[in-house]
């Protein structure tokens, strides 16, 4: 996936992105980071066709996803944006139906292939058991995991998640990024996911992406991205990075007054 | 929470202190007009208590009180709807079509129809009642119906009041429906006009009722504004601020729908202010929900202006000296904007 | 899954028996043996004449449009995401009672066979302005559509009123218009507006399954390769030859889109695909037991459809609803 001098804006307001480039690693996890409005959300719309980009294009495979027809684009990108709604009563399994939508003729009914990549979906975020269970009954970290194994059902290549983790606490997030990050190492798939948490997008990401004022303010591996002087660049945080383990750590600093 | 801790935000102060005062305006302007043209100067000394004993007549027994009814109305009926949508989360939520009105509606037309030509023996009792009684009545019935129905377990669930309302609601159309067909065609004839809602020829007995309403109620309203704002937010979010969910929220649908019931009584059922005066006043005001109080200024500037509208339009078209309901000004008048007002902020996503 | 499917054959069911009861009931009754003689050898007795030339045409006026209006309620609600919306309150309706009263005001309806052509203009035109409306800037946002419908509605009411006020002979037609009944009926009312019932039918068939989409959030029903645009026209398309067809034949008959949407969602949970046939069989249900009840009820008289459904499908309405919190 390339992302080529793209410019982002939302109707006739100033840009979000502007002239942004980036190439993304096949098979790998990256995560985008940066402080609130600093355009990643707004990037990854405009990577996901959500968001019709002013000037630049975004290439899949070669192919700028604006000329795709809409049904072959969502066979090869998978998106799960922020504030999905979750209908009244649906079951799990139900929803994670749902995404075999572009495989799927306009009367056809599931065939045992979409069946296999529901059950598929379902066992991989570990929810097999709960299948039949309303979503609005389960837990939050239940929850998104039914909505990643939706993306999953999509079975494409490509996945784009907007801040899978929001409102988790920190043990339903790691099984989330454990889900994602599964998705990229153990399938194969190539995986862009906005984050907010530094320290757990260092943990997973093989690529990380930092971005600042619509513009990317550093990329690479979160070891050699991640600094303290970066942090207070980019973030405006005064705050110490130790490495545990491989994967640099952000610990903030106490800010205590007199 | 800062949504919580937010003083009144300078421009929704701002817009609030421009509308009262254009309703304001519009007032001194509606008591100055008439078949008996008055300078603004004069009016403006008859209400600080001098002018001549005609101009006194005109201004305080003929004009007066369909002025104060239109602003009371309007203020009722906004604030009426601010609460309803507030409460219920639902742009749609409004008296209107929540019950209160039709239920209102219901009693009136059945008074109008029973008690006039084709009503027989029961138009002598259905004449004493009169209609504003019978419109306080049939309204209050329907809440009570609409309340005593969505309580549950001792819960008040603002999107089962909302549907059961407009269940109730359905009812008492199709009760008025069913009337103005077998009713006389004169008598439809003015119960139709009642419908559309009307300030002509109110007098004090119409304004007071609905003035005392507005007095008690508006302020109350202001008191439970911090549970508002918590509520916007979702009721799990509002518990743990400490709002007492459904406590406030019983006592908010009450003070929204008896504000309703008294200004339907009082004007009839002014379609559309209801509705469209809140989510005027949140757009303009860019909030996450309509501000009571800019909200009940604008109700008052726009029933003004329509009734002024209502009074003169035809006249001054040369279509000729018919008067229109003021209910059709507001909906002709509000719709427009309303539409104009969503394009630009769809526009701007 | 097989609970769903006896669900809707026993809705089919119903809407069988309620036939027949129409076919039988009324201020005559006959039993299900002059029935069927009348039907299929069409003699020239009484029963024979009520039955073929009264009977029967309202009640497939009835089946056809309770269908067409319950299908474009659960349309609605979908596509607005909005509990609350249904023909009554979009603008569609409105649409049509404003073009049927200029047409009494001009003077070229007179009967009932030449409101249909001037409601169906009406509402067609109206949901085209809906449309239009609410598809500016970005498209149509669930609260856009639902707003817009509601102005249109309230603007085109207040001209419907405007005239009707004043004009005593228009509001003395309208009156008995705007009230909603199957009454009189005929077979070529019907015809008239099938073809746009089976269009918008086959459309909102079409549309269930893009609906389910859209109920996930118009993002994640793009990101899984819906056009989102298109599928919310073509679903205001439906809505529209729906409600002109069924505005047309009977008159605007209100709360019918709410409740079939109602009650089937109650019954069939969430799943457009089970939901549209379901709001249609229930409609359909609807319409003719109102219309019987309301035959029954008022003996020589008749009170009309319209008005049975308001007083007693709404008391039902709210039982359904009243069993658990729905969510807005």
């Amino acid at each position: 996936m390339h992302v080529e001098n793209l410019t982002l804006a939302y109707g006739a307001d100033e840009p979000v992105v502007t002239g942004l480039t980036l190439e993304v690693p096949q098979g790998r996890m990256t995560a985008i980071v940066g402080p609130n409005g600093s355009g990643k959300s707004t990037l990854l719309r405009g990577m996901s066709r959500l968001l019709k980009p002013q000037t630049g294009r975004v290439l899949l495979d070669g192919k700028d996803i604006h000329q795709l027809p809409a049904r072959e684009l969502a066979r090869q990108l998978g998106v799960l944006p922020q504030g999905p709604v979750t209908p009244e009563g649906i079951t799990a399994a139900e929803l994670v139906s749902r995404g075999r939508h572009p495989h799927r003729g306009m009367f056809a009914r599931l065939t045992s292939e979409d069946q296999h990549a529901i059950d598929e979906a379902l066992a991989a975020v570990e929810l097999a058991d709960l299948r039949d269970r309303p979503v609005d009954q389960l837990s939050g970290g239940q929850r998104q995991r039914v909505w990643i194994a939706m993306v999953l059902a999509q079975g494409t290549q490509h996945l784009l998640l907007d801040e899978p983790t929001t409102y988790l606490d920190l043990a339903h997030a790691v099984d989330v990024m454990n889900v994602v990050h599964a998705a990229a190492h153990a399938s194969g798939r190539t995986v862009v996911t906005v984050l907010h948490d530094l320290t757990l997008a260092a943990q997973y990401a093989d690529n990380l992406v930092v971005m600042g004022g619509g513009q990317i303010a550093a990329q690479g591996r979160p070891v050699e991205v991640l600094s303290e002087e970066l942090l207070a660049e980019v973030f405006g945080l005064r705050a110490t990075v130790v490495e545990v383990g491989g994967a640099p750590v952000v610990v903030p600093d106490r800010r205590v007054s007199a | 929470m800062t949504a919580v801790e937010q003083a009144v935000k300078p421009r929704t102060l701002v817009l609030g202190i421009a509308f009262a005062a254009v309703a304001v305006a519009l007032a001194l302007v509606s008591l100055s007009v008439g078949t008996t043209k008055l300078p603004v100067v004069d009016v403006v000394r008859v209400l600080t208590g001098g002018g001549d004993g005609g101009t006194r007549l005109i201004v305080l027994e003929l004009r007066l009180p369909r002025v104060a009814t239109g602003l009371l109305v309007g203020i009722a009926f906004a604030v009426s709807g601010a609460l309803l949508q507030t409460l219920s989360r639902n742009p749609l939520a409004s008296p209107d079509i929540i019950g209160v009105n039709s239920g209102a509606s219901a009693a009136a037309v059945a008074v109008i129809v029973l008690a006039g030509t084709g009503g027989g023996n029961i138009s002598g009792l259905a004449a004493k009642v009169g209609i504003p009684l019978a419109a306080v009545v049939g309204g209050l019935l329907a809440t009570l119906i609409v309340g005593v129905l969505s309580i549950q377990r001792g819960v008040v669930d603002a999107g089962r009041v909302v549907l059961i309302g407009v269940g109730v609601a359905a009812a008492a159309n199709s009760l008025v429906t069913w009337l103005l067909v077998i009713g006389d065609v004169t008598d439809a004839g003015r119960a139709a006009a009642w419908l559309a809602g009307s300030l002509n020829a109110r007098t004090w007995s119409d304004a007071v009722p609905v003035g005392l309403a507005v007095l008690v109620l508006l302020p109350l309203a202001l008191t439970f504004n911090r549970s508002l704002e918590a509520l916007v937010l979702g009721d799990d979010v509002a518990s743990s601020l400490g709002v007492r969910v459904s406590r406030a929220r019983l006592a908010l649908l009450i003070i929204a729908t008896v504000l309703a019931a008294m200004a339907t009584a009082g004007a009839g059922p002014i379609a559309f202010v209801a509705l469209v005066a809140p989510q005027i006043a949140q757009r303009l005001a860019k909030s996450d929900r309509p501000p009571l109080m800019t909200t009940a200024m604008l109700g008052a500037l726009f029933v003004t202006a329509a009734d002024l509208v209502a009074r003169n339009g035809l006249e001054v078209l040369r279509v000729g000296p018919y008067e229109l309901p003021v209910g059709v000004v507001t909906a002709a008048c509000g719709a427009p904007y309303l539409l104009h007002l969503i394009g630009r902020q769809q526009k701007g996503r | 899954m097989a609970r769903r499917t006896v669900a809707l054959a026993v809705l089919l069911l119903v809407v069988v028996v309620a036939f027949a009861a129409s076919l039988a009931l009324g201020s005559r009754w006959l039993g299900l043996g002059a029935v069927a003689r009348a039907l299929v050898d069409g003699g020239g007795s009484d029963a024979d004449v009520i039955v073929r030339s009264l009977r029967l045409p309202r009640t497939v006026v009835a089946v056809l449009i309770g269908a067409c209006l319950g299908v474009a309620g659960t349309l609605m609600q979908g596509h607005t995401r909005n509990a609350l919306a249904e023909p009554g309150i979009f603008g569609v309706s409105s649409g049509a009672a404003l073009a049927v009263v200029l047409g009494l005001q001009v003077g070229v309806v007179e009967s009932v066979g030449s409101t249909v052509w001037c409601a169906l203009i009406g509402a067609l035109v109206a949901t085209f302005g809906v449309q239009r409306l609410a598809a500016r800037g970005t498209g149509a946002s669930p609260v856009g559509l639902a707003l817009t419908g509601a102005a249109v509605a309230a603007l085109l009411g207040a001209m419907t009123s405007a005239i009707v006020l004043l004009d005593a002979d228009t509001l003395d037609g309208y009156r008995f218009w705007a009230v909603g009944s199957v009454s009189g009926r005929g077979l070529d009312v019907a015809v008239q507006v099938l073809p746009f019932a089976v269009v918008g039918l086959v459309l909102a068939a079409i549309n269930a399954r893009d609906l389910d989409l859209l109920a996930l959030g118009d993002d994640v029903a793009a990101g899984l390769g819906l056009s989102v645009r298109r599928a919310r026209f073509v679903g205001l398309v439906a809505i529209g030859l729906l409600t002109a067809a069924g505005v047309a034949a009977c008159g605007p008959i209100g709360f019918l889109g709410l409740l079939a949407g109602h009650v089937a969602r109650r019954i069939f949970g969430s799943r457009n695909t089970w939901l549209i046939p379901a709001a249609a069989l229930t409609g359909a249900a609807a319409l003719i037991l109102a219309d019987v009840v309301g035959r029954l009820l008022g003996g020589a008289g008749e009170v009309q459809a319209g008005v049975v459904l308001g007083l007693v499908g709404a008391p039902l309405f709210v039982v359904v609803v009243r069993r658990r919190a729905v969510a807005l």
